[in-house]
């Protein structure tokens, strides 16, 4: 037994070597992939002395799951502004008041009283931007403010095509440009936008929430997407660009929150009073490349940000944004299986 | 005559498809060790050679606290499991057949008939609910599974040197009066120890390379190796990934040569 | 044998046992019980007896008019597994039995050379090596620029994404376990007796057909089960290489317990591909048992 007892006390030692790294607090962040800026991280750190670890997730609807199924073990959770009131209707936030929180009083009067969470008693602005469609210019040369580009794709776009795993945005934009509204409750529209995705299905790659690389290296070339994660993508290949469709997009907001169940509520606090504060909300910006909710973050902006073509809405396509909403339970039932045919 | 002495060790092709195999198996393996030398950014856009990668993960933390966790938890599962995979093998070898021991068998071999997205779907359900009931979220959870599923590839190799062990040196100490300790502790595990040892290895690189489990049962900050690099690859694909693989090939290799040196000074 | 021994053996079994039957047994068996339950509105499950999930396997209510049907989407994912499975075998079978029989044939000097060759993909990291393999096939990797150079194709062909890409990557990962049992078979071979048979003026043909393939055969039929296992419940490699949308079984059970939001449905599925791979492994016994039986009559 020499030997295993050798590798016990091997084993022992590196438990050990590993224990003083550990600071005096813990925070566990549940975000989107690639959402959370490190350097962001770094300083909650240093000013607070808690270790904090960053668990990523593809989708709203996964996320959702897995918090659903328990023992997650995660404090901070970001969901999209539609989704908030199904995790409040669950009880799955914990009532954290954030609008009593010292750096509050920088959030912008426009985004307290949302419909998603009046008075902001849950939730604290993460960004906000819109969804529409980026492509490679350098092949394709038609249109960009169309969504004919993932549901109608011209031939040399076809299996170059991705859609990100985001239910309610993919739909949303496929029932506008078959020519309904978002959560339309006229079966004869629904079936016609399922059609329509289901007859695109064949020209797109992937399904997924894949690394900005493969965009930049060209194995994908057209994306249903978010304008900060465009602009990202044009800085490393210039040749992307970034339209909003003709027929309808989506605004979102995201929304930081504390969960019902964390164990490290005080920390989770500061993180949020942390994320309201100006120069904190500039950084976070800066990185994801979307707008904030803070007053005075401006001063801090990178200035290329501010005038990047992905995050302000031409004047003659304005009418055609609208701000994402959750559908009624029966509405967002169909949603739901049309979402799931098109996914398996 | 002379055109029919042919050796039949000389199937025709064989050569070709095998050295065809060879290339096949290990060009990806160079291109991917290649890129990792790129001072570039993106891999693909060959900027010069340089080491600047592998600094680069040396000084993450992400990465090392990621190595640190897959140490642990590979050498803590796959000694436990060889220590009980080896009982077990103790137990169910060399002997008259006794009740139960088919079941054992079957026990013993289950994990390896199920496949791991299942073992993990299903180990997800309870392990989420014992978390939540008792509020403990350390590694406890993955080195338990991770023995689970170790335990038969301990168990296998350890058997089979077991089968093929002479039983009249242990006869010879009964006969001599040893005591049955002293036998087993001075006869019976070194004979058996190549056993243990390349049971404990195969355990030990079984747990290493698990993705699917640790992925699906890690709390925050539980990031294994594989998680780590199937995390990055979803999102961050840059030449530090493709110098952090090639050090997880490097380790493959000394431990395959290390196993490799091992067994040749015990022949 | 007597009462205190068997117990003995059980006692020193029982850690294993317990450990195997806490962590991988159970929880299994709990799969089988969610199978059998309601899904939940948001993931998870209501504890509210429905064989809806298992008849979600097989069939789907239409979204618009309820009518029943065959489930097209299950179906081809899980024709689709079985397929690259099968087809994994065949073209590690190719590949493995020639190198087997290469390696097996070398002078003993040479051969542990050769064996370390093939050891080392077998115990690098999976993950790694399905990386290796994605960077050959990316629109800028290195087939298309080869192709390109050569100047057969004008724009890069997208391999990504699809079924070949899944069936590259599988074979690529599994071809070393192929070729080990194979070897381990050849090796034991004397290759005295074919010598003989030929000396005895059969043809190569029947030589082959009779005296070698079925010495090799027992390390073909445990070199295809240890290529066809994991295969079928592949999931790593899918995922990589066929970015969700060319997906397999594996892939499918996972997306029913996230996006998907249907464990019941996830359960069933996790069982079938289970009973799969049991039914492969009780042929596998099957056919070897048969063999020794033959061996012995």
């Amino acid at each position: 037994m020499k030997f295993a007892s050798r590798m016990a006390a091997a084993t022992a030692i590196l438990v050990a070597s590993a224990l003083p790294a550990l600071a005096a607090g813990q925070l566990n962040i549940f975000n989107f992939g690639l959402y959370t800026p490190p350097d962001l991280i770094k300083k909650f750190e240093q000013t607070y002395d808690v270790k904090v670890t960053v668990t990523e997730y593809d989708s709203n609807e996964s996320a959702l799951a897995k918090i659903q199924a328990g023992g997650h073990g995660f404090d901070i959770i970001v969901p999209s502004a539609y989704i908030v009131p199904t995790y409040i209707e669950n009880g799955l936030l914990m009532k954290s008041e954030p609008n009593q929180m010292s750096n509050f009083k920088n959030v912008k009067s426009e985004w307290v009283d949302v419909a998603w969470d009046k008075g902001r008693h849950y939730t604290v602005p993460y960004v906000w931007g819109t969804t529409g469609v980026m492509v490679n210019t350098k092949v394709y040369k038609g249109d960009l403010n169309t969504a004919a580009i993932i549901f109608d794709p011209p031939p040399e776009l076809k299996g170059k095509i991705n859609v990100v795993p985001s239910m309610n945005e993919v739909l949303d934009m496929a029932i506008n440009y078959v020519g309904g509204e978002a959560c339309t409750t006229d079966k004869a529209i629904l079936k016609k936008a399922h059609d329509k995705l289901m007859e695109a299905k064949a020209s797109w790659a992937s399904i997924d929430y894949p690394s900005f690389e493969k965009f930049i290296k060209e194995d994908l070339n057209a994306s249903i997407f978010w304008n900060g994660a465009s602009s990202r993508i044009r800085a490393e290949n210039p040749g992307f660009a970034f339209g909003l469709p003709k027929t309808g997009f989506l605004i979102w907001q995201d929304n930081v929150a504390i969960l019902k169940d964390a164990k490290n509520v005080e920390n989770a606090k500061l993180f949020l009073n942390f994320l309201m504060d100006p120069e904190n909300a500039a950084m976070v910006s800066n990185y994801t490349r979307y707008g904030n909710s803070i007053t005075g973050s401006e001063a801090k902006m990178d200035p290329n940000l501010l005038k990047a073509p992905e995050l302000t809405i031409p004047a003659d396509l304005k009418s055609a944004g609208h701000f994402q909403t959750a559908c009624p339970p029966d509405v967002q039932q169909i949603y739901t299986r049309i979402w799931t045919d098109l996914t398996k | 005559m002379a055109n029919r002495s042919f050796d039949v060790r000389k199937l025709p092709g064989a050569a070709a498809i095998a050295i065809t195999c060879f290339v096949i198996l290990y060009i990806p393996m160079a291109i991917l060790v290649f890129y990792s030398f790129n001072a570039g950014k993106v891999i693909g856009n060959w900027e010069g050679a340089s080491l600047k990668w592998y600094g680069a993960a040396i000084h993450n933390q992400a990465f090392l606290d990621a190595a640190l966790n897959s140490l642990i938890l590979a050498t803590t599962a796959s000694v436990i499991s060889t220590l009980l995979a080896t009982m077990a093998a103790l137990a169910t070898t060399r002997n008259e057949r006794f009740r139960g021991e088919g079941v054992i068998h079957i026990i013993l071999n289950q994990p390896l008939m199920v496949p791991e997205i299942v073992l993990a779907i299903a180990l997800v359900i309870i392990v989420g609910q014992i978390k939540q009931v008792t509020g403990y979220t350390g590694l406890g959870f993955l080195i338990a599974a991770h023995t689970a599923f170790c335990i038969p590839f301990a168990y296998l190799p350890i058997r089979a040197r077991l089968e093929g062990m002479d039983l009249s040196l242990e006869t010879a100490a009964a006969d001599l009066y040893a005591s049955r300790f002293y036998t087993f502790r001075r006869v019976t595990l070194p004979l058996l120890s190549p056993g243990i040892l390349s049971g404990f290895m195969l355990a030990f690189v079984i747990s290493l390379d698990d993705l699917v489990i640790s992925d699906f049962l890690k709390s925050p900050g539980q990031d294994t190796l594989p998680t780590y690099l199937m995390g990055e690859l979803k999102r961050n694909l840059t030449s530090e990934i493709y110098a952090i693989s090639s050090l997880l090939l490097l380790l493959s290799v000394l431990i395959v040569a290390g196993s490799w040196v091992a067994t040749r000074k015990k022949d | 044998m007597n009462g205190p021994d068997t117990w003995r053996r059980w006692a020193l079994s029982l850690p294993a046992v317990a450990v195997i039957m806490l962590f991988s047994i159970l929880p299994l068996g709990v799969v089988l019980v969610y199978s059998f339950l309601t899904p939940g509105d948001f993931g998870n499950v209501k504890w509210i007896f429905s064989t809806d999930g298992w008849f979600s396997v097989l069939f789907e209510r239409n979204i618009f008019d309820d009518t029943i049907g065959l489930s097209g989407a299950n179906l081809s994912i899980l024709f689709r597994s079985i397929i690259l499975s099968v087809l994994t075998t065949l073209i590690t079978l190719i590949f493995g039995v020639p190198t087997a029989w290469f390696i097996a044939t070398r002078p003993p000097t040479q051969r542990n050379f050769w064996l370390f060759l093939i050891t080392i993909p077998f115990w690098t990291n999976l993950l790694v090596r399905t990386i290796a393999v994605q960077e050959m096939i990316r629109s800028e990797g290195v087939f298309n620029r080869i192709l390109l150079a050569l100047g057969l194709i004008k724009e890069p062909i997208q391999m990504m994404y699809t079924d070949f890409a899944v069936l590259l990557g599988m074979t690529y990962v599994f071809l070393p376990l192929m070729v080990l049992p194979v070897y381990a078979a050849i090796e034991k071979f004397d290759f005295r007796l074919a010598e003989a048979s030929y000396d005895l003026y059969a043809s190569r043909l029947f030589c082959l057909r009779r005296v070698i393939l079925p010495l090799i055969k027992p390390g073909v039929i445990a070199g295809s089960i240890l290529v066809f296992v994991p295969s079928l419940g592949a999931y790593v490699t899918p995922r990589v290489m066929g970015g969700g949308k060319s997906m397999m079984l594996g892939n499918l059970i996972d997306l029913q317990f996230g996006q998907g939001r249907n464990w019941p449905l996830g359960a069933a599925l996790s069982i079938t591909l289970t009973v799969l791979v049991l039914l492969a492994l009780i042929w596998y016994t099957r056919l070897t048992a048969g063999r020794k039986e033959r061996d012995h009559g």
